[in-house]
């Protein structure tokens, strides 16, 4: 179907892509994986146009190709579905499905009636039984991936390549979208699965090619290969444990939440943190665990309830409270919550430190540059410079940026919420290591995880939350995916995997 | 903010001042008298008072806001101020009332803003028309004069330290001044994060309110300030003083280089923008062109500058 070979391309001079090849068979579902930073997203956006490659070859159905753009590609059946889903949220359902491809009467005048119709169609064959006439902002992020597929069917497309699909679907979604990729598999369609995560990977991808620092390293039949090969393939060298272990004892309880309460968000939430202690708030996305952070924080209010610090109650009305309370939250999303994009790395780590870089307003440059240099060594922030904007990171390095941003506080509690989402193996398992020192330390971690084996290989105690209220708890030999995912959907339900 | 490719940055960042002595080397080409010094001092007087309303707008366009009512600030404090001298009030009285005036006038945008939640287009819309009808009540539509005769308050728009003319001195400082604070202090790097990105700014425990409300109050009170160097020019206040201001404010913000968005910019540009706008006014004047050209020059200069800047960020 579609063959890639000798692909090079260098941006001012900086080699990203070295004679990387990339093999599609029809009707197959192929893995690409690598590291942040690996060439995995620069390599499909030469598939698809939107970069042009300084040499190589792309053959589609045995034909040479250069596309000039995206709308070229999709024109010989290869269409993008991106991590940051291209929908408009107050247009329609079908709207959306017929964007930039509307069916018209002539005259720009519109055939909603048939594209309503056809949009049904099309959706129904995916296994979404809905009123397509609702605005596509209301539904869930699953929903709206289902609606960028169909896009990309109505445009006939043969070749599907999607950007980390499942970042923010919860378990039941991936199940239909996995559903949804295996029948268009059946009727022929190629995809091009690009994922961090690796049990997806072995649940539905034919074949692998891995890449490493721009160059391809190899193909394997997911069938053939195991976890570690690939792992190791990746990374270039031998991970070990992929969660490191740590040497704590506990120590008093640090942080204690007793009968946090918002209506329609959660109802009287009732825990605590020990000092060293690692404790994952689990559940499906949606189920009030960021909110019980934000809340935390002071950067939502709740209703009722108490937060007490080492057995002492506190009032925490917004973020600087917190702050001062020797609270650190890193957030679930880095663009939006974590770091300001255009500025450096330094002002980045240095917003929440002024306390150290600055006297009386006054920012002293030279204590500025120490202390950020401290920071970003001791995190293993990979960059030329801390002057660099935080922009041009990979995901992971911008993760470090906002976790030194907060252990610059030197915080005692310490808020996570999915702290290696988007990041790749290797510096996932920095940032264990991370949390492990923290702990060791004494830090109080809160962590907000979906990946459940994160969740059973770093915590000591995991919370499972379900519609806002806390369903169960385990620790020890019960933490299992089975019982998490059975307290996660209501407890009383049958689990299903 | 980002000091990436530095020089590269630096050559983009100062394409502005290129600009700027085109259009001087145009123009003196064309008008002989342009490059006096006489002309020079009078370019610049009047630049300082635009400057200074555009400082005060950097910031406020700096975290992501718009200050419409800069012009009624200016005409309403302005007011106050000749009112108070023709009264017979100490002029350092008088001047301090002012200052403090526009610095109320801002902080009361800024609290509708921030704490209102409304846009700053629309409330600062809303003030510009109470301010300026609240200088019409005031002046009961009539033009103050008859300030009095204080060789300190007379100084302030017309006299001359060292040879360069007051205004221009108090530009200058200025200038100095907020260049420092933007680059150098927590409250400035502050401002860039607030309109750099406004929720992680309040996750990382800055006051966006209060940043907000600061802005605008200073930029009420550099308006104050151009309203004292006008009205000691003119030797007496105006009601329609300050009509149009807010537009040559923002536009000497965004030939800058400053962003509409909010967290990217820097007041350098804007002085050069002020300037621009400053020598076009004086250099068209000077050729001879006819006022109602002068407004298509103008505006032509200015999207050509935004576009060409365009062009080079994307």
């Amino acid at each position: 179907m579609i063959e890639m070979s000798g692909i090079c391309k260098a941006f001012n001079g900086n080699v990203v892509l070295k004679d990387v090849q990339f093999e599609l068979a029809d009707g197959e579902i192929h893995a690409l994986m690598g590291e942040n930073g690996a060439g995995k997203s620069t390599m499909m956006k030469i598939l698809t146009g939107i970069y042009n490659r300084d040499n190589g070859v792309i053959k589609v159905d045995g034909e040479e190709v250069t596309f000039k753009s995206p709308k070229e590609a999709e024109a010989k059946g290869i269409a993008v579905i991106h991590q940051e889903l291209n929908i408009l949220p107050d247009l329609t359902v079908a709207e959306n499905l017929f964007l930039g491809n509307e069916q018209t009467a002539g005259f720009g005048i519109l055939k909603n009636k048939e594209m309503n119709r056809e949009a049904t169609r099309i959706l129904k064959q995916l296994g979404l039984d809905i009123d397509v006439r609702t605005p596509a902002g209301t539904l869930s992020v699953g929903k709206q991936q289902i609606i960028e597929i169909a896009k990309a069917i109505e445009t006939n497309a043969k070749v599907i390549v999607m950007d980390e699909p499942t970042a923010a679907l919860t378990d039941r979604e991936i199940h239909t979208l996995f559903k949804t990729i295996r029948k268009l598999q059946s009727e022929g369609v190629s995809f091009v699965y690009i994922s961090h995560r690796m049990e997806e990977i072995f649940a539905i991808c034919d074949r692998i090619t891995i890449l490493r620092d721009g160059q391809s390293v190899g193909v394997r039949e997911i069938k053939k290969t195991t976890f570690d090969e690939i792992v190791q393939m990746m990374v270039g060298r031998e991970l070990g444990e992929r969660f490191p272990s740590r040497n704590v004892t506990l120590g008093d309880v640090k942080l204690e939440v007793k009968g946090l309460t918002r209506p329609g968000l959660c109802e009287d939430i009732h825990f605590n943190v020990r000092k060293g202690e690692i404790v994952a708030l689990a559940g499906l996305m949606g189920a009030g665990r960021t909110e019980i952070a934000q809340a935390l924080f002071g950067f939502r209010k709740m209703a009722k309830g108490e937060i007490l610090i080492d057995d002492k109650k506190v009032k925490i009305k917004n973020p600087r409270q917190a702050i001062k309370l020797g609270m650190g939250f890193v957030t679930e999303d880095r663009k939006t919550q974590g770091l300001v994009v255009d500025f450096s790395i330094k002002d980045n780590i240095s917003m929440t430190n002024f306390d150290k870089t600055a006297q009386s307003g006054f920012i002293s440059s030279k204590q500025e540059r120490t202390f950020v240099q401290n920071l970003v060594e001791k995190l293993g922030v990979k960059t030329a410079s801390i002057d660099l904007s935080a922009k041009a990171l990979s995901g992971g390095n911008q993760q470090k940026v906002v976790i030194a941003k907060w252990l610059g506080i030197a915080p005692k509690i310490l808020i996570l919420d999915e702290p290696t989402r988007g990041v790749d193996i290797g510096a996932k398992k920095e940032i264990y290591q991370i949390m492990n020192d923290l702990a060791e330390q004494g830090v109080a971690i809160l962590m907000i995880s979906s990946e459940l084996p994160e969740v059973i290989g770093m915590s000591d105690r995991v919370l499972v939350m379900h519609e806002g209220k806390i369903t169960g708890e385990v620790s020890g030999e019960d933490m299992t995916q089975e019982k998490i995912m059975h307290y996660a959907t209501g407890g009383d339900k049958v689990v299903q995997n | 903010m980002s000091k990436t490719n530095s020089t590269k940055g630096l050559i983009q960042k100062l394409g502005p001042l290129f600009g700027l002595l085109l259009i001087v080397v145009i123009i003196s080409i064309m008008s002989p008298s342009f490059l006096t010094a006489n002309n020079i001092f009078n370019v610049l007087r009047q630049v300082s008072i635009s400057a200074l309303i555009a400082f005060g707008m950097t910031f406020v366009i700096l975290t992501g806001g718009i200050d419409l009512s800069v012009g009624s600030t200016l005409a309403l404090t302005g007011a106050v101020a000749a009112g108070l001298l023709s009264s017979g009030v100490d002029p350092i009285i008088a001047m301090a009332v002012a200052l403090i005036l526009g610095l109320i006038l801002g902080a009361i945008n800024g609290v509708i803003i921030a704490k209102g939640k409304v846009a700053p287009f629309i409330a600062t819309l809303a003030t510009m028309t109470i301010y300026r009808g609240a200088t019409l009540v005031y002046m009961d539509g009539k033009p103050i004069s008859g300030l009095g005769d204080h060789a300190s308050f007379q100084m302030f728009g017309k006299g001359y330290f060292l040879g360069i003319p007051v205004p221009v001195v108090t530009m200058v400082i200025a200038f100095f001044v907020l260049y420092f604070i933007l680059r150098k202090t927590t409250f400035g790097r502050r401002v860039y994060a607030v309109g750099g990105n406004a929720e992680a700014s309040r996750l990382s425990g800055i006051n966006v309110n209060r940043i907000t409300i600061a802005v605008y109050a200073l930029t009420g009170m550099l308006a104050a300030l151009a309203a004292l160097i006008l009205t000691s020019r003119l030797n007496s206040a105006q009601p329609t003083a300050g009509e149009s201001y807010e537009l040559d404010a923002i536009a000497a913000v965004v030939l800058g280089g400053t962003s509409l968005t909010g967290g990217r910019g820097w007041i350098v540009g804007t002085l050069i923008g002020a300037l621009i706008i400053g020598v076009l006014n004086n250099g068209l004047n000077l050729i001879g062109v006819s006022s109602f050209y002068q407004q298509v020059v103008k505006g032509l200069v200015i999207l050509f500058a935004v576009l060409l800047d365009r062009k080079k960020t994307a």
